[in-house]
């Protein structure tokens, strides 16, 4: 873990910094009621408040009720197939509450009786079985976090910045703890013939939707999650259980799982050959490309989150990487002239979201925000450049380029590209 | 008895912990040379123990062998074995279900579509959203045309210019369409607006009739336009041991900005949390 020093502001500073920044237009927001202040004692405190279980599946507070998932209308001819994303400007730390996971489906949202769910896994496997969702949660369970992204994160950034906000540059990763079933335990319990080498997974959706996955992959740490953050999966996460397929895009880990089926050969269906695949300048399109190279992004400030006051500010972000740990963030404040290491908090986990700070004193000037994940591999997140002189434009999937926010002097924040 | 086993003991008993009500855990776990616990069998919890159990006396190291002997069997069997969880998979449950189909034809149904048939089906179950020539509506997929474009500014990615496999699209159709009414489609439904596709886009004339048997010869005109993954050699670059941290460009320029194309929905109503 890669530490900095934190720079206390003197409170001269603070002062001559906050003078400054009522003259740049940057106010602290204004209170609502000032019946509410001191020395007045608040409404909330006069009153008794609603007593337990008055809200027996508790929300989030109604002055949070702007933290939610949007999507982004024109990108797609209907919200069945289409794309919600994370407000990940708005969250802190590594895991995502369950309702704010962005989502990606193919025929809008399945929704399965627990009673009537069945898992069948056949194919290359010496006895054809079917599971019903009381008998995969009784089988050996294991807890994991990891990070799920979509391959098309980014995807509408590849010919250059086009939207203002990291929920919609970004939004599409979340990170929860799922509770599942190792995917190497049931399939044993079926046995797994010799010359199986391919698992297609298969969705109940409208769309059944299917994906071609290694064996050795299946084998190694793919899960069969019903549970996320403790409680059963969303019905948009794939109620009641999904694959979850650690550092490998999104598409690959089938919600709503309806079946497993081994064999000898990937199946090359729609979403792996028409859809991501990687298409490059020659014409020539990478398939198969399952990984999720290492990625990062500044949450606070972004465009949906600008600077409000100058002086001490804490620059905080996101990191993750399909191949393994996070082992260090960097952070520039000059479109990537110079770094430094930021400081990354909380755990770091296998393919799973770090959480990073950087902390610096704003003193109302123009800034050209960056971070940059390594991963334990050394694979280093490339610039926006670097990755478009190998793979051109017209890749829309794994876009994990290096973002750059310019904060403007008035604290408002811009996508923007630099040199 | 060893303090390990006593302890080990004291941990198995449900019925101790229960009336105790607390686990007396703690203390036993604290002991450095008591085995650590975990979700091990027990015979090969005992293998663990074994050679920290002094207190054994001597008559009892060959019973103990005896049955460690017989443990590592059970152990062995136990690595394969079955716990016993759901049933058998009838083929009439699996026929319903094992709809994929492979490129070399694995899965294929029977039946038999031809493309004039399958007009009709297109005509009437896919046009309004894939065009009548399959040139797309609105924003739906556009699923002919494109043939050439792959390395063009603005690539069309359609079953004529981009699919590889026309087991692609048999496949897809038979999982996902009609859009809405999916898996509604007879097998000669499918195979007929199958070939309809591939008529749209030249790659069969009017006179095909697509099935089990004539699957094999149509070619795909981008069949050869994929490669596997090969980012850890032409991405070898990105793995760097030494990412410049200081003066690493000379000077920084912005070089695009979102703003000035403005398509971001509803950002100032997000940041104000209004609706």
């Amino acid at each position: 873990m890669n530490e900095e020093t934190p720079q206390r502001p003197s409170r001269r500073r603070f002062l001559s910094a906050a003078a400054s920044g009522a003259a740049l237009g940057v106010t602290p927001a204004l209170a609502g009621n000032p019946k509410n202040l001191p020395p007045n004692v608040p409404e909330w405190t006069r009153v008794l408040g609603d007593g337990v279980a008055t809200r027996p599946y508790g929300n989030p507070s109604k002055h949070e009720a702007h933290v939610i998932r949007r999507d982004v209308q024109w990108l797609t001819a209907s919200r069945e197939s289409s794309v919600s994303f994370t407000p990940l400007h708005e969250l802190d730390g590594i895991i995502t509450p369950n309702g704010l996971c962005f989502e990606r489906h193919h025929a809008g949202i399945a929704e399965i009786d627990p009673e009537d769910y069945r898992l069948m896994v056949h194919g290359l496997v010496e006895k054809p079985l079917i599971f019903t969702l009381a008998e995969l949660k009784r089988f050996p369970r294991v807890n994991r976090v990891y990070f799920l992204e979509c391959a098309a994160n980014s995807g509408m950034e590849w010919r250059g910045a086009q939207l203002n906000g990291c929920q919609y540059t970004h939004g599409m990763v979340h990170c929860v703890q799922y509770t599942g079933v190792p995917l190497s335990v049931l399939l044993a319990e079926a046995g797994v013939k010799p010359n199986a080498k391919w698992l297609l997974a298969e969705g109940a959706d409208s769309a059944a939707m299917t994906r071609s996955i290694p064996l050795a992959k299946a084998l190694d740490d793919c899960l069969i999650a019903y549970r996320m953050n403790g409680e059963m999966l969303r019905p948009e996460q794939g109620y009641p259980a999904r694959l979850v397929v650690p550092g490998w895009e999104g598409n690959v880990w089938v919600k709503w799982l309806r079946r497993l089926k081994l064999g000898d050969e990937p199946w090359f269906a729609r979403e792996e050959t028409s859809k991501y695949t990687d298409l490059m300048a020659s014409g020539k399109a990478r398939q198969f490309t399952f990984v999720m190279d290492a990625k990062s992004v500044i949450t606070s400030p972004s465009p949906q989150a600008p600077l409000r006051a100058t002086g001490f500010t804490v620059i905080s972000g996101l990191a993750w990487s399909g191949r393994g740990k996070v082992a260090r963030v960097d952070v520039s404040l000059d479109g990537g002239k110079n770094w430094r290491a930021a400081k990354i908090d909380g755990l770091q986990l296998d393919k799973a979201c770090v959480r990073f700070y950087a902390e610096t004193e704003w003193s109302g000037g123009e800034m050209l925000l960056q971070s940059r994940a390594i991963d334990e591999t050394g694979y280093v997140q490339p610039s926006k450049s670097e990755l478009r002189k190998i793979r051109g434009v017209n890749s829309i999937y794994h876009n994990n380029g290096i973002q750059t926010w310019l904060v403007k002097a008035d604290g408002e924040v811009e996508n923007v590209e630099v040199s | 008895m060893s303090r390990c086993r006593k302890t080990a003991l004291i941990r198995n008993s449900p019925a101790l912990i229960l009336r105790s009500g607390r686990r007396p855990r703690l203390e036993g776990w604290r002991q450095a040379p008591c085995p650590r616990p975990s979700f091990e069998t027990p015979a090969s919890a005992l293998l663990r123990r074994a050679p920290q159990d002094e207190g054994g006396s001597f008559w009892l190291r060959p019973l103990l062998a005896l049955f460690l002997i017989v443990a590592f069997v059970v152990t062995a069997h136990a690595a394969d074995r079955k716990l016993g969880l759901g049933r058998d998979a009838t083929q009439t449950e699996i026929a319903g279900w094992d709809i994929d189909i492979r490129p070399d034809g694995q899965g294929l149904p029977p039946g038999s579509g031809s493309v004039k048939a399958g007009e009709e089906v297109y005509m009437g179950k896919c046009a309004a959203c894939h065009g009548e020539f399959g040139e797309s509506a609105g924003r739906w997929p556009q699923v002919a045309g494109g043939q050439g474009s792959l390395s063009a500014d603005d690539p069309v990615k359609t079953v004529g210019s981009y699919f590889a496999h026309v087991s692609t699209v048999i496949d897809y159709v038979r999982h996902a369409m009609p859009f809405g009414d999916s898996q509604s489609l007879s097998n000669d439904e499918l195979y007929a607006v199958v070939a309809y596709l591939l008529f749209l886009n030249d790659i069969v004339d009017d006179t095909f009739v697509l099935s089990k048997e004539t699957f094999g010869v149509v070619k795909m005109p981008n069949a050869g336009g994929f490669h596997d993954d090969d980012r850890e050699t032409t991405e070898k670059a990105f793995w760097n041991p030494q990412p410049c941290m200081a003066n690493c460009k000379a000077d920084v320029k912005i070089t695009g900005r979102a703003r000035v194309i403005d398509v971001t929905p509803d950002d100032k109503a997000a940041r104000k949390g209004v609706e």
